[in-house]
């Protein structure tokens, strides 16, 4: 027997190993597949209503008797009127047969409470709807929106059913009439968080993010870069800087939660920065994602071939020239990687942020990075608890909000390592 | 220095019992470096010369010079130290940490190691090309320009336009590169980098240019065109030139230094190295015994 019948032997084995071996990573790249899928689907399907609001066409009357307004009303003036009043005129102008206190207060839930802002803004926007009868699209509230979109079950036996016979009979019959529109829900993008489900909205999770995450950006890139960059090429070979190497990869398995306190304790409590603020989340942001963007640029540092920076000191390059010339752009798209990493990992956090205050229910959408704000994932946790059933929707549509983000912040990232990953 | 006298028999005993045949035959024969390490119109010369890589002793005991307008070239076999000579001479090994590095540097009279000396002045003045073609990650244009800008050597864009494509000429590829100035400097092939990289060395204008090995990685074509543009640039500069090819130090350098095992076995003319070697070991390499 020669070698090569020997190695033809082997060959069926090794080959069948090989097989199977592609066999298992198809397989597991499958399932995960899979499972994202199912999580994007599951996710998706329930965040999909909450991007259509129900609405109620109502006729209101908002005539000088009624308001005590006219055209030439000042601002202030028109924010004082009552317009709950009128809207609870309209409905049950609407239903004259209404009648008895119990029932009065039943009709007027038909309408959101924040119906009354919207004709409020409405009327400041347009002046000339004053004196006159006018139909108005108002927000309806949470339990009619539920039932419309189907989520409450109107063949349930009374006792089971969350919206009563009579309200469902009123419900029917604006049905009928055809003044119950679906629309885009506008205002889930564009208005803080509330209690009333049909009125909250994302943009001011969103706008929390966005400053925290501009602001963990900009303190930490720089912070890491110039770390990795004086570790790596200038830092003497000492146990200091070894024992400042070794804490740095300590660091990023510090838990997170432990960030969080550290924030309450020394940058809340002791350099008395706001609670609840961009800039503080910001801060302990940054503590966290800066191990993991230093280790990544120091990798990337080194992963630099050695006959570039011989080129550049060739020449008569200083360090810094070589370093700030040809190493840094060569490492760039490395730090970038990690810097996305980084910024993911900041994105999602919810612990540390719980600790220095932005759990608190914040309705107004965060001007500046030093207003209260939360942030999305606190968003989908706020809400994820709440007991209304509107929320549910909105949970899904938050999560749904959220990866959108990270999808976009990614993408962002992605094009400029491409951008500078060119080589030449 | 102490230090390095004590440490020097230590590394030689090592090196003989983990040695082979040749390295005995070295230690046997060899008393002091044979021919004429000095020479008449010196530009760079060295002295009791030794370099410590850790516990490695890599360069023992060399001294040497080289001169003014001619082509020096070391040779010996791998991992005889001459790289490692050609580095101490623009303090390329300065970056390394446990690169230690003792005697007597003078280039022009000045002490290449003294304090006062500036690394990044000397390496202007002491240029150097690499084994492996090593041009930047940018144009054409900005490897050769970017020696010139960052020591500021060209007052606006016209006069650094005229440099880069005066370089690019001396160096032989400005004809074949003058349609794409802009191209990445990698594009090219292996011997156009190579001579990028002469073109971003003499750009500018050192007084000596090391090259180590510059013609190890190109094929013969392009070899032979680096070696016809060594013997033109030696007109202008001092060239030291480390090569593996004893063809090649024959047919460009006008002296040859033989070093073995971190020593300097022989230095002289290099038609007297390769025609009538003094010494046993540089008859051996040369005649193809080892190597």
């Amino acid at each position: 027997m020669n070698n090569s019948t020997l190695i033809k032997q082997g060959l069926k084995r090794r080959y069948r190993k090989e097989q199977a071996f592609r066999v298992l990573g198809l397989t597991s790249v499958c399932i995960a597949l899979l499972f994202l899928v199912i999580l994007l689907l599951d996710i998706s399907s329930k965040a999909l209503p909450a991007f259509i609001q129900t609405q109620i066409e109502l006729t209101v009357d908002l005539s000088s008797e009624q308001l005590g307004l006219n055209k030439d009303s000042s601002n202030d003036e028109i924010r004082q009127a009552d317009f709950r009043a009128v809207i609870r005129a309209a409905l049950l102008k609407r239903f004259p047969a209404v009648t008895n206190r119990q029932d009065k207060r039943s009709l007027y839930s038909l309408v959101s409470t924040g119906a009354e802002y919207q004709l409020l803004d409405l009327v400041l926007a347009d002046k000339s709807l004053l004196n006159q009868t006018s139909t108005f699209m108002l927000v309806a509230d949470d339990d009619v929106d539920a039932l419309i979109k189907g989520a409450i079950d109107r063949r349930l036996p009374e006792s089971d059913r969350r919206v009563k016979n009579q309200k469902l009979n009123w419900i029917e019959a604006l049905e009928s009439d055809g003044a119950v529109h679906s629309t885009f829900n506008w205002q889930f993008l564009t208005s803080g968080d509330s209690r009333e489900p049909e009125l909250a909205g994302i943009k001011g999770a969103l706008m929390g993010s966005f400053y925290t995450l501009f602001m963990t950006l900009l303190m930490s890139f720089p912070v890491a870069v110039a770390s990795a960059i004086y570790l790596e090429e200038f830092a003497p070979k000492n146990r200091l800087i070894d024992l400042i190497e070794i804490n740095i990869n300590n660091l990023a398995a510090v838990p997170s939660i432990v960030y969080g306190l550290l924030g309450l304790a020394v940058f809340i409590n002791l350099f008395g920065m706001p609670r609840s603020a961009p800039v503080v989340g910001a801060v302990v942001l940054s503590l966290m994602t800066l191990p993991t963007i230093i280790i990544a640029s120091r990798s990337a540092i080194k992963a630099v071939p050695p006959s570039l920076r011989e080129a550049a000191l060739g020449v008569g390059a200083s360090k810094m020239q070589t370093v700030f010339h040809h190493v840094l752009p060569a490492a760039l798209p490395g730090m970038l990687t990690g810097t996305i990493i980084g910024m993911a990992q900041a994105l999602g956090e919810t612990a540390p942020l719980l600790m220095i205050g932005m759990v608190a229910f914040i309705v107004d959408i965060p001007q500046s990075i030093i207003d209260p704000a939360t942030v999305l994932p606190i968003q989908v946790y706020l809400w994820a608890d709440s007991p209304e059933r509107g929320f549910l929707e909105k949970t899904s549509a938050a999560i749904l909000v959220l990866l959108v983000f990270l999808i976009v912040m990614n993408a962002l990232a992605i094009y400029l390592r491409k951008k500078f990953e060119k080589k030449w | 220095m102490n230090e390095l006298m004590m440490a020097s028999p230590m590394a030689r005993a090592k090196s003989e019992l983990t040695g082979n045949q040749v390295n005995v035959s070295l230690a046997a024969t060899f008393e002091h470096t044979v021919g004429t390490p000095c020479c008449d119109n010196p530009k760079i010369q060295t002295k009791n010369v030794d370099v410590f890589y850790a516990e490695n002793h890599a360069i023992q005991d060399v001294s040497l010079d080289m001169g003014a307008n001619e082509v020096t070239a070391l040779i010996g076999p791998s991992g005889c130290g001459k790289s490692t000579y050609l580095r101490c001479l623009n303090r390329m090994n300065d970056s390394i940490d446990i690169c230690k590095v003792s005697g007597d540097f003078i280039l022009d009279g000045e002490d290449i190691y003294a304090k006062s000396q500036d690394p990044v002045l000397l390496r202007a003045r002491v240029g150097m090309v690499f084994q492996k073609p090593n041009p930047f990650p940018k144009s054409i244009y900005d490897n050769v320009a970017y020696g010139l800008r960052i020591h500021g050597l060209t007052q606006n864009k016209a006069e650094l336009d005229d440099m880069v494509e005066d370089s690019l000429r001396k160096a032989g590829l400005f004809e074949e590169v003058k349609d794409r100035l802009n191209a990445a400097g990698t594009s090219l092939s292996g011997g156009q980098q190579q001579r990028l990289c002469i073109a971003r060395t003499i750009a500018i204008q050192p007084e000596v240019i090391l090259m180590d090995e510059p013609a190890s990685a190109l094929d013969p074509i392009a070899t032979a065109k680096t070696e016809e543009l060594i013997a033109e640039l030696k007109e202008n500069f001092t060239i030291v030139i480390v090569t593996h090819s004893m063809q090649q130090a024959a047919r460009v350098s006008q002296r040859t230094a033989y070093f073995h095992m971190g020593r300097l076995i022989e230095v002289g003319e290099t038609d007297q190295i390769f025609t009538n070697p003094q010494h046993e070991l540089t008859e051996k390499y040369i005649t193809g015994r080892f190597g």
